[in-house]
């Protein structure tokens, strides 16, 4: 699954018993076999990509885009996935307690290296070094922390804790919670309505996009369905590259076709056609745009640079998702330097660069950017200079409209649930506050329950 | 189509007459009740006529094909705790061992990773069964049983359950709807998905009972909250053991039970027989029968003369159902030999499948299928992995397969499958397989050999093959093609043709 096929051998290419053997074809001469002109005799040498899930319904000239009454559409929210399980007691760093130091006697932040917040004696806790950027963002009041962040009876699979936050359901079962806002907004679910969506819905609207290889549950709704690429150049008919003569008939295809009046599903599939061609030529020029500032050189760096070009270019794109993976640091994962510094500052600089490119085009206003991550670790350090799955962590959202600042107190280092902080904040009231108070919509017709909205965006 | 009058879509099913079932109508029969046919394939059927083609879609035991042995995978990757690990865990856990709690989740761990390889085996397994078979019906129902009995791996994570559970499908695929009713509840890997495990007369886990009645026989509304409760305690002491269904005695609830017209110290087989003494239950069935061989639902609602059609249809099918005592091949048959199958109101109108798409190109264009692996993912792309269900409703279907982001990846798979154009990744793989698109076109020269030399044949032949039809804008754009490569009529032309083909939009429905 997930992508990991490829890494056992397969069977060789089977064939339909059913089919004919094409020696056994002697409808053509040999002279006629061979004397093919060789037109794709390159083909077979690999030209990137063909299964990029790619693509967006961007509004088309007809399209007309839909307004929902009340709801701030030029709101975007970008979510990053920190994967693996974010070590959180090295993120934000209560360096005022000793229980601290003496759990990670190897690990450890010390108070001199840790970037204060300020919050003074009764909660001293700082930022790890390496998250410069957040403090930067931090001090102009673009940066809230909310602490103590988990739910009840913490799992502690990836799996499982990844599925809990992206369905925001304690089973992990269900659409994503994000998908779910999607399909409330485009057929009004839990609205009163009967859930079905209009004929046309994916001509006018805009599927959350995810820049990876694979969506994530969390973008998948039961009608609205994310739309995902890696790199803009895969994000395309890939026909041109077999030969370049095939380009101008693709394109005759989707732009004189003709929605069938007598076959609804074929008028569907014409229009999405012609979507998918347009949309394409418009992601790929809104990624290719020059950022206003440099970013820095990392996956994560490369996935939100992408984010503001689509953000310049007007989308409508209600919601991005990208993912920083790596973080399950079970062995050597070092204290203030080492492999968790390393994957903290390239999430520090991505987003710092990330807010200073969305300043420079005028647009910081619109976007709210939130992470997280499935789990903490372990307060605890192992015998291997790592941390294990654990459970609560902070969790930090970035943008001129939120909360800024530290938010409840650190969990306790000394009440401990068998070696696990315990939570104080449930994330889904932070979902809560994100969709209530962002995104304009009831949070509990998202949510499938009610959540005191965390006030985490005072916009 | 040819022969057939377009007037309004019949709401009976009366067998078509026997000259309106030509070419277009053995491929859509192939289409359908299979993954497609090539056009020697297509023509054979036609010859036959509509019964003799039905039948040999329908009685597929009378084709030899090899059963897959169960040692095909190893039952044994998944195994719980043994005592003595469970002792030692405990232990650890009171001791605050940390070292000997590691290496048991390391364990564990490595299981699971071993087993998550084994899924993905399983997964390609199927998949080249759907290529290869000579019973197409019989995995189409497979896959239709999947579909409807919904059981996803990320939560069972036993792959040689999921395994198990898909044999219990394809031995049931075309047999009788009450048997396959009798063994599901006694399936693990159906038991784990939907919590019955643990379900026992002091708690009872109502999942179970409530997708068995809602989900996978009667349909919302057709039964009360008390029959979900009572179902679950009749159902209390299902569990398994071993890979096996295993029978709690201890955990099961033997008291007086009411469910549905039922009563009687019922036991899952009286919970069944309840259900299946339902008029709602054939109805259900029939209607999601017709849902996936005719009118997918959201089309069954295009206009309302549609809508009475497809009710009666689907009322006539479950009254066939009910006489065959929910034996599912004479249900079929009628749907198959009706002229209302047939009926340009349900012919082309469907959207294919991820699997329909990618396994009927290979079975009717004759392309090679390269790299299963690569295939898996392709259809997880496009919205339909295998074993993976998104929820125990099974795929929604329908539009909701085709967004701009699936429609790229449907298309450029194609590409993958005609020319082995690899996507990024996977050069190590590059298998120069090649495709060898001139066999399609053969029975053209049949009737006459200059035809194979004449880009308008060709196109027309090729199109009316593919799609059922020959529009003239799809026309226009392969002849304008054909003409920039001086109309010479190669292979390489041809799978050219078939690459514009498979990215207009009319290719994605069936």
């Amino acid at each position: 699954m997930c992508g990991k096929h490829h890494d056992t051998p397969s069977t060789p290419a089977p064939r339909s018993a059913l089919h004919l053997n094409p020696s056994e074809a002697g409808a053509y001469t040999r002279r006629e076999f061979l004397g093919g002109s060789l037109l794709f005799a390159s083909a077979a040498i690999s030209v990137p990509a063909f299964m990029q899930r790619s693509a967006l319904a961007l509004p088309t000239a007809a399209g007309g885009l839909s307004s929902i009454p009340g709801a701030p559409e030029d709101r975007v929210l970008v979510v990053i996935q920190l994967g693996g399980g974010n070590d959180g007691l090295n993120t934000v760093v209560p360096y005022g307690f000793d229980e601290y130091y003496r759990a990670r006697p190897g690990i450890g932040v010390s108070e001199e290296q840790a970037l204060k917040l300020g919050r003074g004696a009764s909660d001293p806790i700082g930022l790890h070094p390496a998250l410069e950027g957040v403090k930067s963002l931090f001090d102009e009041g673009y940066c809230s922390i909310v602490q103590g962040v988990g739910y009840p009876n913490p799992n502690r699979s990836h799996f499982t804790s990844m599925d809990i936050w992206q369905t925001a359901d304690l089973s992990g079962t269900g659409d994503g919670w994000l998908g779910r806002f999607m399909d409330s907004e485009c057929c009004g679910f839990g609205n009163g309505a009967n859930g079905q969506a209009p004929a046309d819905t994916q001509t006018t609207n805009h599927p959350p996009i995810s820049l990876g290889r694979e969506a994530p549950v969390a973008l998948q709704g039961r009608r609205v369905k994310p739309v995902s690429f890696e790199t803009p150049d895969l994000f395309r008919w890939t026909g041109g590259d077999i030969h370049p003569s095939l380009e101008r008939p693709y394109q005759q295809i989707t732009d004189n076709g003709k929605p069938d009046q007598d076959n609804p599903v074929a008028a569907f599939l014409t229009r999405t056609a012609l979507d998918a061609r347009v949309s394409s030529e418009q992601i790929r020029r809104a990624v290719s745009l020059q950022p206003l500032v440099r970013y820095p050189q990392s996956q994560l760096s490369r996935q939100l640079q992408m984010v503001a070009g689509m953000v310049r270019a007007g989308m409508k794109t209600r919601v991005y998702y990208v993912t920083h993976g790596g973080f399950d640091t079970h062995a050597g994962q070092g204290g203030a330097n080492g492999r968790h510094a390393n994957l903290l500052r390239q999430f520090a600089s991505a987003v710092r660069a990330f807010y200073d490119d969305l300043k420079a085009q005028g647009n910081e206003g619109r976007v709210l950017t939130m992470s997280f991550s499935e789990f903490g670790r372990r307060v605890g350090q192992n015998d291997s200079g790592g941390t294990d799955h654990g459970t609560a962590a902070p969790m930090m959202l970035f943008g001129p409209m939120v909360n800024a600042g530290a938010i409840n107190r650190h969990p306790s280092m000394r009440d401990l649930d068998d070696g696990d902080l315990k939570y104080t904040t449930d994330f889904r009231s932070i979902y809560a506050g994100v969709l209530g108070d962002w995104m304009g919509v009831e949070p509990a017709s998202v949510l499938g329950g009610k959540f005191r909205k965390a006030r985490v965006v005072t916009a | 189509m040819a022969g057939i009058p377009s007037d309004t879509l019949p709401g009976r099913l009366e067998k078509i007459r026997d000259e309106d079932f030509g070419y277009d109508q053995a491929r859509h029969l192939l289409l359908r009740a299979g993954f497609g046919g090539t056009p020697q394939q297509i023509r054979t059927l036609a010859g036959w006529g509509v019964e003799r083609a039905v039948d040999h879609l329908l009685e597929v035991e009378r084709i030899p094909y090899e059963a897959t042995p169960d040692q095909s995978f190893d039952r044994d990757i998944v195994r719980p705790f043994s005592d003595a690990e469970r002792r030692a865990y405990r232990q650890a856990q009171r001791r605050g061992d940390e070292d000997t709690l590691a290496r048991l989740r390391l364990t564990r761990q490595q299981m699971q990773r071993q087993d998550r390889r084994q899924i993905g085996a399983v997964q390609r397994w199927w998949l080249e069964r759907m290529i290869e078979t000579p019973r197409p019906l019989e995995e189409k129902m497979t896959l239709f049983w999947h579909g409807h009995f919904a059981t996803s791996y990320r939560k069972v994570e036993d792959s040689f359950h999921m395994f198990q559970q898909n044999e219990l499908f394809r031995a049931h695929a075309l047999g009788n709807f009450g048997d396959l009713l009798f063994r599901i509840i006694r399936d693990p890997a159906m038991i784990r998905y939907l919590d019955n495990q643990a379900s026992s007369a002091q708690s009872p886990n109502e999942n179970l009972a409530r997708e068995l009645m809602e989900l996978f026989s009667l349909g919302e509304g057709n039964y009360s909250e008390r029959d979900i409760k009572e179902g679950a305690r009749a159902l209390t002491g299902y569990t398994y053991a071993d890979d096996q269904f295993y029978f709690n005695a201890e955990n099961h609830d033997r008291g007086g039970k009411r469910i549905l017209g039922a009563r009687g110290n019922l036991d899952g087989d009286g919970f069944v027989s309840a259900i299946l003494g339902e008029r709602n239950c054939a109805d259900f069935i029939a209607g999601k029968l017709y849902g996936f061989f005719a009118l997918h639902p959201e089309d069954q609602t295009a206009t309302d003369e549609i809508g009475e059609a497809a009710a009666r249809a689907r009322r006539q099918l479950a009254a066939e159902l009910l006489r065959a005592r929910y034996d599912l091949r004479p249900v079929l048959r009628t749907l198959f030999t009706s002229g209302h199958f047939y009926h340009p109101d349900v012919v082309g109108r469907r959207i294919k499948s991820p699997i329909e798409l990618v396994v009927g190109a290979i079975r009717t264009l004759n392309a090679p299928a390269r790299d299963l692996g690569v295939l898996i993912e392709a259809t997880a792309l496009m919205g339909q992995q295998v074993m993976l269900p998104p929820s125990v409703a099974g795929w929604d279907g329908g539009r909701s397969w085709i967004n701009t982001s699936t429609l790229f990846v449907r298309q450029n798979t194609m590409n993958f499958l005609l020319t082995g154009k690899l996507p990024a990744g996977y050069d190590a793989l590059a298998e120069v397989a090649t495709f060898d698109p001139w066999p399609l076109i053969e029975p053209l020269s049949e009737l006459d050999p200059a035809s194979v030399r004449d880009p308008e044949k060709v196109s027309d032949f090729l199109l009316r093959f593919t799609l059922g039809q020959s529009p003239q804008p799809a026309r226009d754009a392969l002849l304008a093609f054909a003409g920039e490569h001086d109309n010479a009529v190669t292979p390489d032309l041809v799978t050219g043709m078939l690459v514009l083909i498979s990215a207009m939009p009319e290719y994605q429905l069936t």
